[in-house]
C-alpha cells in the first residue's frame, strides 16, 4: 500500500499522467466516433473535454496540473496552424482565381458572427463579462484569447467558448448547408473555416481534401479580420 | 521530416518576432501560416516530406484543441449560471455565420462562373 502511494505520488509530480491520459481519452474518443459512423454529437474533442473534466473533478486535480502535461499538446497548435499554408499552397490558382468573392465572403461572414453574438447575446441579457468573452468565438483559440484580453474578456472562457462554437460548427456547419442546398465544397469548407475556426476546419478536411484547404484559408483569414473588427465594434457600441 | 519540423517551427518563430516588432494585432502563428503560403506559393512546389509532414500534423487538429478545451473547468459555476443564454447565442451566432458565408460566396462564384 505504502508502495503504491508512493508509485502515486511521483505518477502525480510528472507531466506524463496527464500527457498520456489525454492521448489515450481522444484516441477512445475517435474509435467511437468512427465505429458510431461518425454521429456528430459525438465528435471527438468534445467527448475529450467531457471525459477529462470529469476524471480531473473526480480527482481533485486542479486544471494547472492538468496542463502541466496537457501543454505538450497543447504547444503543437502553432506549428499545425503554421502547416495549415501547405493545403492552402495547393490552391494557389483558384484562389488568384476567387480573391474577390473570398474577400467579400469573409467580410460579410466575420460581421455576422461578431455582430449576431452580441446582439442574441445582449438581448438575453448575458453578463457583459461572458458576453465579452464570447464575441472573438470563430477564431482560432490563440487569436481570440488575445482579442479577449484587451476588450477586457476572461480569456480562458473564451477558449471554452471558442472551442464550444468550433464544436457547433462542425456538428451542424455541414448538415445545415446540405438542408438548405448548398452542396459546393469550396463555399462549405471557407465557410466552415470562417465560423468554426480549426475544428470547423478538421471537420471540413474529413468531407474533401478540397474543402479542408478553403477551410483553413477561412480561418486564417478571420483570425486577422476579427482581430481589427472586434475591438472596433466594442468601442462603436461602448460594451 | 526533422527538416520539416524545424521549418514549421521557424516560420512560427518569424512569425511571432514580426508580431513583437510591429505591434500587429494578429497572432504569431497565423502570420506564419501567411508567410509559409507565400514561401510556398513563390516557389511553385511542395517538396513531398514537407507536405506528408504537415499533412501528419493537421491530420489532428482536432486532439490540439482538447488541453484548452478542459480548461471549462474553471469557468462550470459561470457556465451553470448562463448555459442556456450562452447555448442559444453560440449555436444561432454560429448557424447564421456559416450559412452568410457560404452562400454570399456561392452567389458571387456562380456569377463569375457564367
Amino acid at each position: 500500500m505504502e508502495r503504491l502511494t508512493r508509485i502515486w505520488v511521483y505518477i502525480e509530480e510528472t507531466p506524463l499522467l496527464w500527457l498520456a491520459l489525454t492521448l489515450c481519452v481522444f484516441w477512445l474518443a475517435q474509435q467511437i466516433y468512427k465505429r458510431l459512423g461518425s454521429f456528430a454529437l459525438l465528435n471527438p474533442v468534445l467527448v475529450s473535454v467531457v471525459v477529462l473534466v470529469i476524471i480531473l473533478k473526480v480527482t481533485g486535480t486542479p486544471y494547472s496540473d492538468y496542463f502541466d502535461g496537457a501543454q505538450f499538446i497543447h504547444f503543437l497548435l502553432g506549428p499545425a496552424t503554421v502547416a495549415l499554408a501547405v493545403p492552402l499552397a495547393a490552391q494557389a490558382a483558384e484562389l488568384r482565381r476567387y480573391w474577390l468573392p473570398i474577400t467579400v465572403a469573409l467580410t460579410a461572414g466575420s460581421i455576422t458572427a461578431v455582430a449576431s453574438a452580441m446582439a442574441i447575446g445582449w438581448a438575453l441579457g448575458l453578463d457583459s463579462q461572458t458576453l465579452l468573452s464570447m464575441l472573438p468565438k470563430s477564431v482560432t483559440t490563440p487569436i481570440a484569447m488575445g482579442v479577449a484580453e484587451q476588450i477586457g474578456g476572461l480569456p480562458s472562457l473564451t477558449a471554452v467558448l471558442v472551442i464550444l462554437t468550433g464544436i457547433t460548427g462542425a456538428v451542424i456547419g455541414i448538415p445545415l448547408l446540405r438542408l438548405l442546398g448548398l452542396h459546393d465544397p469550396v463555399a462549405k469548407g471557407f465557410a466552415m473555416g470562417v465560423a468554426a475556426h480549426g475544428i470547423g476546419t478538421a471537420r471540413a478536411f474529413e468531407h474533401s481534401e478540397r474543402a479542408g484547404a478553403y477551410s483553413g484559408l477561412g480561418m486564417g483569414l478571420n483570425g486577422a479580420l476579427t482581430a481589427l473588427l472586434v475591438p472596433l465594434l466594442v468601442w462603436l457600441f461602448g460594451l | 521530416m526533422i527538416g520539416s519540423l524545424a521549418a514549421l517551427l521557424l516560420f512560427q518563430l518569424a512569425g511571432e518576432i514580426i508580431v513583437r516588432l510591429t505591434g500587429a494585432p494578429l497572432p504569431g502563428p497565423v502570420l506564419g501560416m501567411i508567410l509559409l503560403f507565400l514561401a510556398l506559393a513563390v516557389r511553385g512546389r511542395t517538396p513531398q516530406v514537407f507536405a506528408d509532414t504537415s499533412r501528419g500534423l493537421l491530420n489532428y487538429l482536432a486532439l490540439l484543441f482538447v488541453p484548452a478545451g478542459v480548461g471549462i473547468i474553471s469557468h462550470l459555476a459561470r457556465v451553470a449560471d448562463e448555459w442556456l443564454a450562452i447555448t442559444v447565442t453560440l449555436v444561432a451566432s454560429t448557424a447564421l455565420a456559416v450559412v452568410v458565408t457560404a452562400f454570399t460566396l456561392r452567389a458571387l462564384t456562380r456569377k463569375g462562373q457564367s
